[in-house]
């Protein structure tokens, strides 16, 4: 065990199961990436926005938000709002791969240093700063795909191999799907032709999709997709799509016992009345 | 347009919301109700931008190719279609449409 936690690529050989499904999310992002890179340029942005983009970001969903509503006449700031919304929810699973992303051996390591009260040598300094890029690096690459594939994953060794797996090809494979989109979009003289406008669109929706579960969520879609196409018409673009979380109100009920309940239990129990 | 800084801004709060879980170190975890709202407020701009940018082009409605395009794409992704299924579909019926003449 010990062996397997100090190996640089780390843990046992990834199972073949594991394998395919990396590779099958790859291609399909990598199709979603090639229609993002020429869906972007054919809309008139600069073949350096969508890159940037997917370098920096590296978050699929609110590119194509953000390239979605700058496209729509969308404010920069209206568009920087809706991906930064969309990416909270990359904080949850920063929470939940927070091991993973650290490498392997690093706090054991240290920790032998301190208790042998050892002097700190060049080598081992750099090391520890290897490490901490390593660490840097790993942040960068908490996406959907690659949390999902660890957290499936029996034990932490195998955890840690399918999160650093998925998530390095993955942005190997948006990247450089991206770049080829950007090319294709910008040879491609009538864009609309190919209906590459309807990507983007679709994208969202199968990302949306599988949130629908209860009740509650699909009226507060609903309610909102309602609000932002009836406000389009009047309101500069941008904002009706931050209009549309009003439709979030329907859900207030909850929200309210939540935060009752929060502020509640914070209060010190030896009330003056 | 999208000027470089507001992308850099983009790409710091998207690293800062990473950061975040592997800085505390998972002693720390998000109020489940927290965490559904995020969620949700997620899931209602996605569909809100999914209906606008199939819908609307500009202020006005976008022609019925895109679409049309865009909700075979969304019965097929409703059916759990792979991705590029869905992607693909959607390019394609649009495209069509508009050899057809559909604007």
């Amino acid at each position: 065990m010990r062996i397997l936690w100090r190996t640089t690529v780390p843990g046992p050989p990834l199972d073949t199961t594991l394998a395919r499904d990396t590779g099958l999310v790859c291609l399909a992002d990598g199709i979603v990436g090639v229609s993002f890179g020429a869906a972007s340029v054919a809309g008139g942005l600069p073949w350096w926005v969508p890159v940037a983009l997917s370098v920096l970001v590296f978050a699929g969903g609110s590119q194509i938000a953000a390239v979605g509503v700058v496209l729509a006449g969308g404010s920069p700031l209206a568009a920087v709002a809706a991906g930064a919304v969309l990416n909270t929810r990359l904080l949850p699973y920063g929470l939940a791969v927070a091991d993973l992303v650290r490498p392997a051996g690093l706090d054991g390591d240290s920790r032998a240093h301190r208790l042998r009260g050892q002097q700190v040598s060049r080598h081992q300094v750099s090391r520890r700063w290897a490490r901490l890029a390593r660490q840097l690096v790993g942040t960068h690459l908490i996406t959907d795909e690659s949390v999902a594939f660890a957290l499936r994953q029996p034990d932490p060794a195998r955890r840690r191999a399918a999160f650093w797996t998925c998530g390095v090809a993955l942005f190997a494979v948006w990247n450089v799907a991206v770049l080829l989109g950007v090319l294709a979009g910008s040879m491609i003289k009538d864009t609309n032709a190919f209906g590459l406008d309807a990507t983007f669109p679709a994208v969202l929706l199968a990302l949306a999709l599988p949130a629908l579960k209860s009740r509650s969520i699909r009226v507060a879609a609903g309610t909102g997709a309602v609000l932002a196409v009836a406000l389009t018409p009047v309101l500069p673009a941008g904002l009706p799509l931050l209009a549309a979380l009003g439709g979030l109100a329907s859900r207030w009920n909850g929200w309210r016992n939540w935060l009752v309940r929060v502020t509640s239990s914070e209060v010190p129990t030896g009330d003056p009345r | 347009m999208m000027p470089l800084p507001a992308i850099v801004v983009l790409a710091v709060v998207t690293y800062g919301l990473r950061l975040t879980g592997p800085l505390l170190r998972g002693r720390v975890t998000v109020p489940a109700a927290a965490e559904r709202l995020f969620a949700d407020a997620a899931t209602v701009l996605l569909i809100a931008l999914a209906a606008t940018s199939a819908l609307t082009e500009g202020h006005g409605f976008a022609g019925w190719a895109r679409p049309s395009g865009v909700l075979v794409g969304g019965v097929l992704a409703a059916r759990r279609a792979p991705f590029p299924v869905v992607v693909i579909a959607a390019a394609g019926v649009t495209a069509l449409l508009r050899l057809a003449g559909v604007p």
